[in-house]
């Protein structure tokens, strides 16, 4: 018999009793599905506590790293302190260092955190105006070679988070960030496989972090960069990815906007969406591992084709930034 | 050996799930009714799925078909889209190399719970 702690309360768990029925049989609403350790609704995390390998079985190495559990298949074997996945984790202080305009209505906000942040290029963290305003973004920074949080924020009309960011943050002020979470990560066992990383707006942020690591860690198979837009001054970072595409053979990127203007010919983009482009240069995505990050109608058109195109689900990781709930 | 044994357990599960959804999303039959889903949470209905059919572990009972395919059942879903899915299975399977009797054993399976699905 052991005891598991779950939004602030203390349950009793049976000896062979799994945690989801633990929590489930004394009230505590967890959800749940086929019971048996596929479909993945009971996924949880432990914040303190050993976690049994079977409970792991089938989540990707990089969730099983960070605690992410299957309640129905976890049979505690000492004390256990679980949360929902969604829930919110640990918040830490940063410092603001700079904020520099990247086009007409996204900038990059760069940050120093008090204590060093444990994260993955390509991951997303929350970022709190208020305790009780907060919004994700995408980290476009690298761990092993940027020495600061780096976001790409892009002004939402009436925003309350990004009008904040945009007009009254400044260099010196202290801000309040989340953990970093995520599976939109670099894989180095798959250093030999194509990337295709697909991204619209400031989705781009999440895919440049991922390509920096791939690369710095000697990635050796080809990588695909699209980045959509709907005009050529909606690209940026074009110098800084058209100077890694030189200096690196096997990194194509490909700037794609909707309408074509002197500023799209000067920059050669391509007229037609970042998907069109994708699936006019590629025949087949068999063994591609994918990154799929911006608009959701995107994502969900993209990861679609990719997939009746070939790639495995498993290959396809995406970010789809959603609308804000009312918080 | 049980069938899912025989079959190859968790790996050949692994090895037909995509398949088996990529014939899905392209059957014009059926498509329509996975438009709009989200494709990753679905790819995992569609293991628990394929896991239950190879007669592998799984704790679905006819109370949780009822009320998965309810809301397609209003839209019109009946026994030849059913068929069609049983159609797809039995191709993914031989394009896996599955003997004609074992493909014939897992479409049984699937048949069980065609009542369950379709609502009767």
């Amino acid at each position: 018999m052991t005891t598991i702690h779950f939004a602030g309360k203390a349950y009793v768990c049976e000896p062979r009793q799994t945690l989801l029925d633990c929590l489930q049989t004394q009230g505590a609403m967890v959800p749940s599905g086929c019971r048996s350790g596929i479909c993945q609704s009971c996924l949880m995390r432990a914040q303190e506590g050993a976690v049994p390998s079977l409970a792991q079985q089938g989540l990707s190495p990089h969730r099983a790293a960070q605690g992410y559990l299957l309640a129905c298949c976890c049979i505690p074997e000492g004390e256990m302190t679980v949360t929902l996945p969604d829930t919110q984790g640990l918040t830490c202080a940063a410092t603001v260092l700079q904020r520099v305009p990247l086009n007409g209505d996204i900038c990059a906000l760069r940050l120093h955190p008090d204590s060093p942040l444990d994260y993955r290029a390509g991951q997303y963290l929350r970022l709190y105006h208020q305790a009780d305003t907060s919004r994700c973004y995408s980290l476009a920074s690298v761990p092993t070679v940027d020495d600061y949080l780096e976001f790409h924020i892009r002004r939402i009309p009436g925003g309350r988070v990004s009008g904040w960011v945009h007009d009254d943050l400044q260099p010196g002020d202290r801000v309040m960030i989340g953990e970093a979470v995520g599976d939109c990560v670099y894989d180095e066992q798959l250093c030999e496989r194509t990337l295709l990383l697909v991204g619209t707006g400031s989705g781009l942020a999440p895919l440049y972090g991922i390509v920096r690591d791939a690369l710095s860690q000697q990635h050796t198979g080809p990588i695909w960069l699209y980045h959509g837009s709907f005009v050529a001054q909606g690209l940026y970072l074009q110098p800084e990815l058209r100077a890694l595409a030189a200096r690196f053979p096997n990194f194509h990127y490909v700037p794609c906007v909707d309408r074509e203007s002197v500023e799209s010919q000067a920059w050669s983009a391509r007229v037609m969406t970042a998907l069109d482009a994708v699936m006019a240069d590629h025949r087949s995505f068999s063994g591609y591992r994918v990154y799929l990050c911006g608009h959701p109608d995107m994502v969900n058109a993209a990861r679609l084709k990719i997939f009746v195109g070939g790639a495995s689900m498993s290959d396809i990781l995406a970010d789809p930034f959603l609308p804000s709930g009312p918080s | 050996m049980s069938l899912y044994e025989q079959l190859g357990g968790d790996a050949a599960v692994n090895a037909a799930v995509d398949i088996f959804y990529r014939k899905v999303l392209q059957d014009a039959r059926i498509n329509r009714f996975f438009t709009g889903v989200d494709m990753a949470k679905q790819a995992a209905k569609q293991k628990a799925f394929l896991t239950m059919a190879f007669g592998g572990p799984n704790n679905y009972t006819g109370q949780d078909m009822r009320r998965g395919h309810a809301h397609l059942v209003a839209q019109g879903l009946n026994d030849s889209h059913f068929d069609a899915v049983v159609e797809n299975l039995a191709a993914t399977l031989k394009e896996l190399g599955v003997s004609d009797a074992l493909i014939a054993q897992v479409a049984a399976v699937a048949e069980t719970t065609r009542n369950d699905v379709l609502g009767k």
